[in-house]
């Protein structure tokens, strides 16, 4: 088998990805990224509206800082994200967007004086300061108390991306395209790189490396409806999962983003609403204010998603024959500002439903959007299970969105883990532990396993057909395992999948074209999604309480008492139809910020009494502290410095401050 | 009130597809035509699906985001570039012809190599700002202001999604192998005109002083009137030719 060696293999060519491979170049390392579509071409480029970070430079971010930042992620989160990863994450984000400026993004910047914006349906005139004129501004986003989401009119993620393969390209460092890692090679709980397949010839290759990292994006589309782009299919987790060793964090939590266009799903930035765009219902009544009087349009994607679908299911909706859906507004921020900032959701608009958004109603209903879910990491983006595996950015549960994440916080987590997990892959090749020391034995061992496996597949006979089978897993999921969820639905949603498994082994292709053969890559590609989709579904009947996306109709409080834990899923038994599940704590004595109200939606939870013993002792602590300063109290409470790379441990400095 | 675009009338749609499979031996360039019945707000995108889902599941094409953003579908539809995913069928006739890029190696039917262009392209022409202290970048201080119509006009030539419309709209490009083509050019002023970039017009000179570059353009203006993100090509092309005239 044709073997290349390298260092640092990165699976996933996005914005996480690349940042990773910088990183480790930079320290030295060899490095190759290998990716299923021509870099620029991932899902990173489809983020639209902003990444968040607490530059505080324009009026609606004055006064922002990392402990608003954080304090907004960790509530968003439900008490479900690592806190310490929250810190390291929310410090770091102002490093990360400043790196980019260097770097080449063009992100749009504060202009002096006086301009019109609009809150709350309503037109406003207000002043920013000379001192900011030409810093990086930042716009309004949900679950957010500062404007916080730096941008690049509606294509920040385009912009990053490009900026970031650039950057990649002049370091030298290649991407290997259109390829696929469709196993990791692993022994006695190392990994060593993977089985590759090339999508172009349909040849085997193994990749063997000393420090492997997945950053393959999300899993969207084991979903019918959803925003992701047509390769999220999750193959990175899928293979961590198969390895039987790694664990996949979380799986059940499961973004939906309120403003997919109806019915196609593609994604409108949540920058719409955040700039003051408004959802109206068939009656053209702005409904959020009646349930959620505190941010209205803007709390957390979580509960804004479900007051629409609830809102629906009370017969509010503007029907159609496609089903019903509800109207996001935009006609109030006028052609301007639409023509500048929004021109993405404009183009958008006019080519797949042919609305022109300055005139005219969006028809929109939550669509799957995020897996806060993935291979779960430490802090420092490695595997605890298997050793040289690690993961980064929507592809890994490093854990910093817990069970919802804020919009704006994952272009954010992208490129701030590619420069923290960058620099653990450096330090783990750099040690003994990093040596490569496998036997090439080995690698022909999962060689030959991956072709007989495709062996397998090629010569079935059975009766199944694959792209039948994928649409009703996607069926499946959209229906049984959405916004609201309930124990029937979810048992028959995970006896469905089990079904589906099995069938999925029975396949017959009907067509044996020389090359990648794009019928064989969905049939394999069916299999890993069906064991992800399970993870989802099994994971989401066993949580018996509702925790930000995971809304159980039938546990509909969040339960702090029996439920501040992480879920983990492996998958030892490749012939099983279900993952073993265990649990790891979330330890509240060690929270910065014990459980609380969100500030939006239920105010209803189950507290745990711990809560109430680490308030106090928070408490106590920080009466010692009188009068000293906000870094020295925050350290007192929760230190996480020490995890950061010491060149990322720097204050941050903001307008107004020495350096 | 505003309406989602339906199509009425019950078409038969006839898709006519340039087929070639350049790994299998025996496979000879041909036209395959498929029928495909016409569906309410059907893309090329979802007719093309329907078609490898349904009827041949060897089909070759290339989707990604299918929200035009990504640059991945640039095909030949009915005689024009254009990006698959976003062209709706309503507006086409019921007749339609889809061929795979020009200027590109096939991958297999509407599937071809943009990315090893487009990557080739970007290392020849160095598309990243030049600095002598981007390692060393000071992280933890403000950063460097910049005029906010700077960073829009930036934003403006950043849009390109490297679809390679522009190139199969080219003529130079039919005829030499080695232009870069409106995409290369608009990338070398989008970095000239960026403050951060501390390349001189000498330097760009080099990159693109030549036939292979500037002087390669015959103002044909078919990547102006192909580019699916309506990019101001042609005048970004004058614009660099004059400056690298007085450079050269």
């Amino acid at each position: 088998m044709h073997t290349i060696y390298t260092d640092v293999l990165v699976i996933g060519g996005g914005l996480a990805g690349q940042r990773a491979a910088i990183g480790a170049r930079r320290r030295g390392q060899e490095v190759i990224v290998l990716s299923l579509v021509p870099a620029k071409r991932s899902h990173s480029a489809a983020a639209q509206g902003g990444m968040q970070a607490s530059l505080g430079n324009c009026l609606g971010g004055a006064g922002d800082n990392e402990d608003i930042h954080f304090a907004d992620t960790v509530r968003g989160s439900d008490w479900g994200a690592d806190q310490e990863v929250v810190r390291m994450f929310a410090h770091t984000a102002p490093k990360a967007i400043r790196e980019l400026a260097a770097w080449g993004v063009p992100w749009n910047r504060v202009e002096r004086g006086e301009r019109e914006i609009t809150v709350d349906g309503k037109k406003q005139t207000i002043r920013e300061a000379d001192a900011a004129h030409g810093l990086i501004t930042s716009r309004n986003f949900g679950g957010t108390q500062k404007w916080r989401a730096c941008y690049v009119s509606d294509g920040t993620g385009h912009a990053m991306l490009y900026t970031m393969s650039n950057q990649a390209i002049a370091a030298g460092i290649p991407v290997h395209e259109r390829m696929e890692a469709l196993a990791l090679i692993h022994a006695d709980g190392r990994c060593h790189g993977a089985i590759v397949r090339n999508l172009m010839s349909g040849e085997l290759v193994a990749y063997v490396a000393r420090a492997t990292c997945i950053a393959t994006g999300g899993f969207g589309r084991i979903y019918r409806v959803s925003t992701n782009a047509v390769i999220n299919e999750g193959m990175g987790a899928a293979i961590a999962l198969e390895t039987g060793v790694a664990a996949l964090g979380n799986m059940e939590a499961i973004q939906f983003h309120p403003t997919g266009i109806f019915p196609a799903g593609i994604l409108v930035t949540e920058g719409c609403r955040g700039d003051g765009g408004l959802l109206l219902d068939g009656a053209e009544h702005r409904f959020m204010p009646d349930y959620e009087p505190e941010k209205k349009e803007l709390a957390s994607r979580d509960v804004v998603s479900r007051r629409m679908e609830e809102h629906i299911a009370a017969g509010h909706g503007a029907k159609t024959r496609f089903g019903e859906h509800l109207w996001l507004d935009i006609r109030l921020l006028g052609a301007a500002h639409i023509d500048t900032k929004l021109r993405e959701v404009k183009e958008i608009c006019q080519y797949f439903l042919g609305v022109d958004p300055v005139r005219e109603l969006i028809p929109v209903r939550p669509a799957q959007h995020y897996s806060m879910g993935g291979v779960r990491t430490d802090h420092h983006g490695h595997s605890p299970q298997l050793r040289g595996l690690f993961a980064v950015g929507e592809a890994a549960c490093w854990d910093m969105h817990g069970f919802n994440r804020l919009g704006g916080n994952s272009v954010a987590e992208t490129v701030v883990a590619g420069m923290i997990v960058g620099e653990a892959i450096a330090d783990f090749c750099e040690s003994p532990e990093g040596a490569l020391t496998l036997s090439t034995a080995l690698v022909e061992d999962f060689g030959r396993r991956e072709a007989r496996h495709l062996a397998t597949i090629s010569d079935g006979h059975g009766d199944e057909n694959a792209f039948d089978l994928i649409r009703r897993m996607q069926e499946t999921m959209t229906a049984k395992v959405g916004i609201f969820r309930h124990a029937e639905r979810l048992e028959e949603a995970v006896s469905s999948l089990q079904d589906l498994q099995r069938r999925s082994r029975n396949i017959s292709l009907r067509s044996s074209a020389a090359g990648a053969n794009p019928e064989l890559v969905a049939a394999y590609r069916l299999q890993r999604m069906l064991k992800l989709a399970q993870c989802v579904a099994y994971g989401a009947l066993q949580r018996t309480e509702s925790r930000g996306a995971h809304y159980r109709a039938d546990f509909p409080r969040r339960d702090d008492a029996n439920w501040m834990r992480r879920t983990l899923a492996v998958w030892p038994d490749a012939k099983a139809t279900l993952p073993n599940l265990g649990y790891e704590p979330l330890d509240i004595m060690r929270m910065e910020i014990p459980p609380g109200w969100r500030g939006y939606g239920a105010r209803d939870y189950i507290e745990n009494p711990q809560t109430a013993l680490r308030q106090e002792q928070i408490e106590a602590v920080l009466a010692t502290l009188e009068g000293a300063d906000p870094e020295t109290r925050q350290a007192a409470l929760m230190p996480f410095k020490h995890l950061l790379p010491e060149h990322l441990r720097g204050p941050n400095q903001r307008l107004g401050e020495q350096s | 009130m505003t309406q989602i675009p339906v199509q009425q009338l019950g078409r038969t749609l006839q898709i006519e597809i340039l087929r070639h499979n350049p790994r299998d031996p025996d496979s000879v360039p041909h036209l395959q035509t498929f029928e495909v019945e016409e569906a309410d707000a059907m893309t090329l995108f979802i007719a093309l699906n329907e078609i490898r889902e349904t009827q041949d599941p060897s089909l070759q094409f290339d989707f990604v985001c299918r929200a035009g953003i990504c640059g991945s579908c640039g095909m030949i539809i009915n005689g024009r570039p254009g990006l698959a995913c976003r062209t709706l069928t309503h507006q086409l006739p019921q007749r339609i012809t889809l061929a795979p890029l020009p200027a590109f190696e096939l991958i297999g039917d509407l599937s071809v190599n943009t990315g090893k262009w487009m990557r080739g392209m970007s290392e020849r022409l160095e598309t990243w700002v030049h600095r002598q202290d981007l390692e060393q970048s000071d992280l933890d201080s403000l950063e460097a202001p910049m005029e906010p119509q700077l960073a829009e006009q930036l934003y403006e030539l950043e849009r390109c999604i490297e679809c390679g419309c522009c190139i199969a709209a080219c003529g130079t490009a039919q005829m030499r192998e080695d232009f870069v083509g409106a995409v290369g050019l608009n990338q070398i002023t989008r970095f000239r005109l960026d403050p951060r970039d501390e390349r001189s017009d000498a330097q760009f000179y080099e990159l693109v002083g030549d036939e292979t570059g500037v002087f390669g353009c015959m103002t044909l203006l078919g990547c102006e009137d192909m580019c699916p993100k309506d990019l101001p090509l042609a005048t970004q092309i004058a614009f660099l030719r004059r400056r690298m005239v007085m450079a050269g």
